[in-house]
């Protein structure tokens, strides 16, 4: 299971998460995620016939709240922390097309 | 090289994208309001501040179950949530939450009427829920602008099978879909106000000498009318057909695999946006922080009997209960309302005949004028059966009815109040009747004298005759009455 994590996959991991890595950091990355997938392996050790497969690590189920309005932040309060804002919108670097 | 016979079949598929009309966002409370200040309506939650707690919204998932029943889906025991990351501006968490491998409903169809009064069925794969992202502005030609009002907003994706092999097909698709959600209830659906949005898949399966040439599937992102799904569609066969003339054996969808290209509404094309080999990689995974979703047999029984009759059933039990004429039947359905309204007229003992005429003729007008549903004029099924009693009792004529009509949806009032103010009650005096027809008869001496006759002109002349005494009377004299009297004093002295 564990497939050997080459620098390729390490700097797609990168690009996907908008990380930039040098070449030392991929080569540590990827010798790090290894350990952590073989740590991880050791589970495919345990015998999990008849157990039924497990979507989510707790029990509990249907955790819902009713369909009434809260309090929200002014738009004063939610753009406090944008690193740039233009009016009352996030200021962002130019994308193009629309989503 | 002769050329050889060859058979092209379309093939299409559509995701509909169909924002619920809750009160709240999906996970967390804030106001899911279209056209409001800009980030007003965000919280922690909902602009991806770490550490916050989703927490699902009760109703978003009923209506989805109940779009879910409405197609016909199965409604699992089990359903889950899932993160699908990627990086948008207007995605402030860098993932959407959404469901994976265990949607909420799956497996269904949906039978939808065309144009030539047949019905085709399209099967659903599956719908799950999912938050909606917030909205980029590109106003600036410098930066964009990200509201994030709408993120979170509860965005239920319904997929189709690839059943449908036309542009009128998708196109009668997404309408049925849109009269459905609306009938439910779920959704206002309003294509202006962007609850709805679709994406096609498109290829051509074109056989020629015994071989099957399959064209590369085009998904169209992220269309927001009705008019660009149907042309989206129309240029895709097109331009599929006349690249793969170019270059049968290369133009393959084993060779070139998918593709996704976007609609270009000022040039009515479609255009290259990106192969999906260099498709996100979403890396999906378990979302920790929300529970499963788990529907027992008397969640669904409450959703079976939420749902009510729908739009093709009540349209046949219309034909059949009232003798609705297929055209008829279909302008009852056109929403939940209008038909709402001829049941319960005629549940107050309305002749279903007259409610009908009323509603498709002056009501039907009106609100053509309006430009809102019949539903939507704020005649009540009480007044409405009222006035259909009076029309079958004689009490008033067809134009006396019609302008009740007018005047209850300006002033609203009982049917009878208005025709006794604005005397339109129909006389039921005899003897005023006969005088009125005793005038025209005297005031008209020709055209009497031609009924008596007999003649050709006698049908003509009577109908004629008939008008003047309804002149005479103010629109008061009752027609069957009129007719009797003017047949009696002119028949063959």
């Amino acid at each position: 299971m564990s497939n050997k994590i080459t620098p390729e996959v390490v700097r797609h991991i990168g690009k996907l998460a908008r990380i930039e890595l040098d070449d030392q950091q991929v080569e540590m990355l990827g010798r790090q995620l290894g350990d952590i997938l073989r740590y991880v392996d050791k589970l495919q050790a345990l015998n999990t016939d008849g157990v039924a497969p497990m979507a989510h690590a707790v029990e509990i189920h249907n955790v819902l709240a009713d369909d009434a309005p809260g309090q929200s932040l002014t738009a004063d309060e939610a753009l406090a922390n944008a690193p740039a804002r233009d009016n009352d919108f996030f200021m962002v670097p130019k994308v193009l097309g629309d989503s | 090289m002769s050329e050889q016979a060859t058979e092209v079949l379309a093939i299409v598929g559509l995701e509909i994208h169909v924002e619920l009309a809750t009160e709240t966002k999906m996970f967390c409370r804030c106001r899911n309001r279209f056209g409001d200040p800009p980030n007003t309506n965000v919280c922690p939650v909902c602009i991806g501040m770490p550490g916050v707690l989703p927490v699902m919204n009760s109703k978003a998932v009923e209506y989805s179950l109940k779009v879910g029943q409405a197609l016909n889906c199965e409604l699992p025991s089990y359903s889950k949530w899932d993160r699908k990351s990627y990086y948008y501006p207007d995605l402030p968490k860098n993932y959407q939450i959404s469901q994976y491998d265990l949607p909420l409903c799956k497996d269904g169809y949906l039978d939808v009427p065309l144009p030539d009064g047949s019905s085709k069925r399209i099967r659903v794969l599956r719908a799950h829920l999912e938050e909606d992202a917030g909205k980029n502005i590109h106003d600036n030609p410098a930066h964009t602008g990200v509201d994030l009002n709408r993120a979170g907003v509860p965005l239920l994706e319904i997929v189709s099978q690839p059943d449908m092999n036309t542009p009128q097909e998708a196109l009668s698709f997404a309408r049925e879909m849109q009269r459905l959600v609306r009938w439910l209830g779920v959704s206002e659906a309003n294509m202006q106000m962007g609850h709805m949005r679709f994406e096609p898949n498109i290829n051509l399966h074109i056989t020629r000498g015994g071989t099957v040439y399959k064209t590369p599937i085009v998904e169209v992102k992220n269309l927001n009318s009705f008019k660009a799904l149907e042309g989206a569609v129309t240029h895709e066969l097109k331009r599929q057909y006349a690249q793969w003339l170019e270059d049968p054996e290369g133009f393959s969808l084993d060779r070139k695999g998918k593709q996704n290209r976007g609609w270009d509404d000022q040039r009515n094309i479609t255009v290259f946006q990106r192969e999906k080999e260099e498709a996100h990689d979403y890396r999906y995974f378990p979302e920790p922080d929300l529970p499963a979703v788990v529907v027992d047999d008397a969640w669904r029984e409450s959703i079976r009997a939420s749902i009510g009759e729908l739009p093709l059933a009540r349209r046949e039990r219309f034909i059949k209960q009232h003798q609705l004429g297929s055209k008829e039947a279909e302008a009852m359905i056109q929403d939940a309302d209008t038909g709402n309204l001829l049941d319960d007229a005629t549940a107050m003992g309305a002749p279903p005949r007259r409610v009908v005429n009323l509603m498709l003729g002056r009501m039907s007008a009106a609100a053509n004028e309006k430009g809102c549903a019949l539903g939507q004029l704020g005649v009540s099924a009480a007044q409405l059966s009222q006035l259909a009693i009076m029309l079958e009792e004689g009490k008033l004529n067809a134009t006396a009815g019609d302008k009740i009509i007018d005047h209850m949806i300006a002033n609203g009032g009982s049917p009878l109040e208005i025709a006794g103010k604005l005397n339109l009650l129909a006389e039921s005096n005899t003897a005023a009747v006969e005088q009125w027809v005793d005038q025209a008869i005297a005031a008209n001496p020709d055209p009497a004298q031609q009924v008596r006759s007999g003649d050709k002109k006698a049908k003509q002349a009577f109908g004629f005759l008939v008008g003047q005494v309804m002149r005479i009377s103010g629109g008061k004299a009752p027609p069957s009455a009129v007719k009797e009297l003017l047949e009696s004093k002119l028949s063959a002295k």
